[in-house]
């Protein structure tokens, strides 16, 4: 309870993974946004993934 | 903290630990461990002649006819397909070489070690540019030259080194990088410091002024010189973080203008190849695509212990090669922070507001973001004895990385 | 043709150089081309280029060397002129800033970053939402696709560090005033919104902003909270922040029906929350809901009128725009005999059930692409028969679209295309303004409305178009001019979706047979 009554009195500060479009809106509102060059972890192959996953884990 | 993340950080820990010393000048068959007159060290991972690249095989017929055990090119080329020869790769030595890096036991050889670990790093001395060894130059220009390198060039060295005492590299590196210098393939600073500092000695020390004046000469005509340091500096930072169970640390990356190799901490000496790739360059007049030999050389070595390319930021006038901007170079460096474990304590880069270089790669990063280690370095002629003939950006293979993952997966769940 | 030029004593970087080279040597016409520094060895290359060591007069190490060999004098000399701007010219750097890789990256470069906004493909959205969340930070979530096992996974990591996890599938949010994803810009005031809707949440909040009440905070659950499996976590925890939230004296909850025990836990959850509650669970019974802090309201509208009495004190029983009970006798008298259908076009989902539950009763059997309880399904989306209520922002209408709220054009022409069927007489539509929306969709809507206008005139027909604007006087879009624009069409415009509906019932009274 406690973070979300601290984020309703601070600014916001937002990384944007993913659309332009709302890193934009953003920035015309005037908010601190980080955009992000997000792309698929592992050129999106499941199989990597997965190990990845495993050993992000140990 | 997971397994992994503790060892990773043991792993990386060693390297930014590392203070990379000169020590001196020594052969090859004194200094290097099991060094045989029969043993020839070469770049990259292991190779047999058969699959060896053009220049690599010109380096080998050269060291061969340099060290007299055979008399002509026929000759050496017969011996060095006999199977009398042991080929291995530097690595394996506590060693690196630029280009085809090939090593035979009376070559001249850079003593290096790390002073926090005591473990030792070994590299042959740069004859230079054009018509080499390295670049697979065999004619009698090339001997000379060795044979030159043999009698005046490393004992005008070595006295200059006995009077001048040992050379902290790390400090020397540190300086170059913020001279402009990256490392790996920029190096004039790194070289006119390195001038700076030992030609009181040499001029002091040696045996008559004209062997000061050509080493002098010598030094002073070749902007890559230090990079025979930089190198095996980098060799003997990485060395004592190899085989910490449990890292996914990268702790060697190497090619052999025909393989591209990678070895990783966690998973001892075991290489992980790929095709070697061509450079993506620029060319010196009169050449082309068509006369570059695949990427070739240990200087890759200098990315994996976190400067050369990693330190892209610092020598932006080498991106001018792929027509790139000072944007490109600060990018370059930024992106690899996404892939390593740490910044550097020493090597420190002045127009990222002296951040720390991006150290200590970690092959899970590489895998996940697909973002190879960015890699600056010079195109040899695929045919030996031409020599440099562009510069440019290589990305190692993707497939080395994503083996050595499945590997390491594999191992961790037997 | 060729010719050679020294530059004594003008040094530039042999890597610049090679690229000045290289582009020379590629220009039209050129043949060969060399800019070097004169040194030893580029004097020996340009040997081998075809010309002579005489040729480079003397020329040295510090001096500029350029050889080129063209086809003709005059490529040589423009070639020459076009050298000498390069060799002036430097690099201009557009410093633009880094963008980060890997959420890892970012969080640690950024570490005053507070909420992370993510809108990638669904199946990799876990990963990072999880990464954000185990970093500290709140997530609005707006990828959709996402397993109902991840989202309980997130949702209870969430709940375990006191962070949001809005979505997956939110749409709509609105925090510390900040519009996040499809918001309309309303003032900041005591009203707080937790919604499993983001139309819902936009049309409440607009049109409270119309009655001059501001809003604390939108809390978006995405669209699946309310469900058996994610068990109302989402809601209930928001409604505990609000109840919390110095800042908020009204809560405000917005859903479609959820699961029986899921609606238990939330009222009982809202019922300890201290202050007053509306709660628009739609299709829900309001009677069975209100009692104690709680009131149950039948329609967004309602909604939005019962956090202002709240708030106020006051009573809004008042239409805020629409024309009055002439009109639509009004309009009625222009239809053509056998006109007698009404369909509904909707880019809001929850507006589009909203005008279900408000019409079946009165218009009686009403079908759709996603019928509520008491409509039927229609057999294909694409061909509407007798009462009509389309969401044209259901998956079968967005493959390879984005949403019709970003792009009309898929609204556009089912418009024209209903004009064409000679039962129609009613389109219904909703124009949603505010961050994420198309910056026109008003104009957008006019000009399909005036197409379909026409054809029907042609037909002696009269086509009566109603539309809802959801949109407030901050809103990127110019409220008042959109309202005109659709105004011009002869669209008959209202504030709310539930005014636009009551007026279309009266429309088509008599529950024409479908």
């Amino acid at each position: 309870m406690d973070k979300m009554l601290e984020l309703f009195g601070r600014d916001l500060s937002v990384i944007n993974l993913g659309l332009e479009g709302f890193g934009d809106a953003l920035t015309a509102q005037g908010v601190d946004v980080v955009q992000m060059d997000w792309r698929p972890p592992a050129g999106g192959r499941p199989e990597l993934i997965e190990l990845l996953d495993q050993l992000e884990e140990a | 903290m997971g397994a992994i993340e503790e060892a990773n950080a043991k792993a990386v820990d060693i390297l930014l630990a590392a203070k990379p010393v000169l020590r001196g000048i020594g052969v090859a068959g004194d200094e290097i461990p099991g060094m045989t007159k029969q043993k020839i060290l070469h770049a990259g991972p292991p190779v047999t002649w058969d699959r060896m690249c053009g220049p690599m095989r010109g380096a080998v017929i050269g060291a061969l006819i340099y060290e007299a055990m055979a008399g002509s090119r026929e000759e050496a080329e017969e011996l060095a397909a006999s199977g009398q020869i042991t080929y291995e790769p530097c690595h394996h030595s506590q060693a690196v070489g630029p280009m085809a890096g090939v090593v035979s036991a009376s070559m001249p050889v850079w003593i290096l070690e790390n002073e926090t670990y005591k473990n030792r790093a070994y590299c042959t001395l740069n004859e230079g540019l054009g018509k080499v060894l390295r670049y697979g130059a065999l004619g009698d220009e090339v001997i000379d030259r060795l044979r030159w390198m043999e009698r005046t060039l490393a004992p005008t060295l070595a006295r200059a080194l006995d009077a001048h005492g040992d050379v902290d590299l790390r400090s020397m590196i540190a300086q170059a990088l913020e001279m402009g210098d990256e490392g790996h393939n920029r190096n004039r600073a790194g070289t006119s410091l390195l001038i700076r500092t030992l030609a009181p000695s040499i001029v002091s020390s040696a045996e008559s002024r004209s062997a000061a004046s050509e080493v002098l000469a010598f030094l002073t005509s070749n902007d890559h010189f230090f990079l025979n340091l930089s190198m095996p500096a980098a060799k003997c930072s990485l060395d004592p973080a190899a085989d910490v169970p449990g890292s996914t640390l990268v702790s060697a990356m190497s090619r052999n203008g025909t393989d591209f190799g990678i070895r990783v901490s966690g998973l001892g000496s075991r290489w992980f190849t790929a095709p070697a790739p061509k450079v993506d360059g620029l060319y010196f007049p009169g050449f082309g695509g068509e006369d570059a030999n695949p990427d070739i050389g240990d200087s890759v070595i200098c990315e994996t212990a976190g400067f050369g390319g990693f330190a892209m930021a610092s020598a932006p006038a080498i991106v001018q090669f792929v027509g790139g901007t000072v944007d490109f170079a600060l990018n370059s460096t930024r992106e690899m922070y996404e892939i390593t474990l740490a910044e550097h304590a020493f090597y420190r880069m002045p127009i990222l507001d002296f951040r720390g270089t991006p150290t200590g790669i970690d092959l899970r990063r590489v895998v996940e973001t697909q973002i190879p280690p960015v890699v600056n370095t010079g195109i040899a002629h695929r045919e030996p004895g031409i020599g440099q003939v562009g510069a440019g950006l290589v990305k190692p293979p993707m497939k080395c990385f994503e083996d050595a993952l499945r590997a390491f997966a594999e191992e961790r769940s037997s | 043709m060729k010719k050679i030029l020294i530059k004594p004593g003008v040094y530039y970087d042999s890597v610049k150089l090679l690229l000045l080279s290289k582009e020379t040597g590629e220009r039209a016409g050129i043949r060969r081309a060399m800019v070097a520094m004169a040194t030893a060895t580029n004097l020996e290359i340009l040997s081998r280029l075809g010309w002579s060591a005489e040729d480079a007069g003397g020329a040295g190490d510090n001096d500029l060397l350029i050889a080129v060999e063209a086809e003709d004098g005059a490529v040589l000399d423009s070639t020459f002129e076009w050298l000498e701007g390069r060799l002036k010219q430097r690099a201009s750097a557009a410093a633009a800033a880094y963008r980060p890789r890997t959420l890892r990256r970012a969080i640690q470069d950024h570490p005053s970053a507070n909420l992370v906004q993510i809108s990638i493909p669904g199946a990799y959205a876990f990963r990072e939402a999880k990464r954000a969340l185990e970093g500290g930070r709140h997530v609005m979530l707006f990828s959709d696709n996402v397993p109902v096992d991840e989202e309980v996974a997130l949702k209870d990591l969430a709940a375990e560090r006191g962070l949001l996890l809005m979505g997956p599938d939110c749409g709509t949010a609105i925090l510390n005033g900040v519009c996040l994803g499809f918001a309309n810009v309303v003032p900041r005031g005591p009203v707080g919104i937790v919604a499993a809707s983001g139309t819902g949440a936009q049309e409440v909040s607009a049109l409270l902003a119309r009655l001059g009440v501001g809003v604390s905070q939108v809390i978006g659950t995405g669209g699946r909270d309310l469900s058996g499996d994610v068990d109302g976590r989402m809601m209930r925890l928001g409604l505990r922040a609000l109840r919390e939230d110095p800042g908020t004296r009204v809560v405000v909850l917005v859903s479609k029906p959820p699961e029986p025990k899921v609606g238990e836990k939330i009222l009982a959850e809202a019922q300890a929350a201290g202050k007053p509650v509306v709660v628009n669970f739609l299709g829900e019974d309001p009677d069975r809901i209100s009692g104690g802090n709680i009131r149950g309201a039948r329609t967004l509208e309602e909604a939005a009128h019962l956090a202002f009495r709240s708030v106020t004190g006051r009573d809004e029983t008042a239409e805020i725009l629409g024309p009055c009970a002439c009109a639509t006798l009004e309009e009625r008298s222009k239809f053509k005999a056998g006109q007698r259908y009404l369909r509904g076009l909707f880019v809001g989902g929850t507006l589009a059930d909203e005008a279900m539950l408000m019409l079946k009763d009165s218009l009686g059997t009403l079908h759709s692409n996603g019928p509520v309880a008491g409509c039927l399904p229609l057999r294909d989306a694409g061909r509407s028969t007798g009462h009509t209520v389309l969401d044209l922002g259901a998956d079968e209408f967005t493959v390879g679209r984005a949403h019709p709220m970003i792009d009309p054009t898929l609204r556009n022409l089912r418009i024209v295309e209903e004009a064409r069927d000679p039962e129609v007489a009613v389109l219904l539509l909703d124009v949603v303004l505010g961050y994420g929306s198309h910056p026109d969709p008003a104009g957008e809507t006019a000009g399909a409305v005036e197409q379909a206008r026409a054809a029907a005139e042609a037909d002696g027909r009269w086509l009566a178009v109603v539309a809802s604007v959801c949109g407030t006087e901050g809103d990127p879009q110019d409220l008042k001019e959109q309202e005109i624009a659709l105004g011009r069409a002869g669209v008959r415009v209202f504030a709310s979706n539930a005014e636009a509906c009551r007026f279309c019932a009266a429309l088509l009274p008599g529950g024409a047979d479908g």
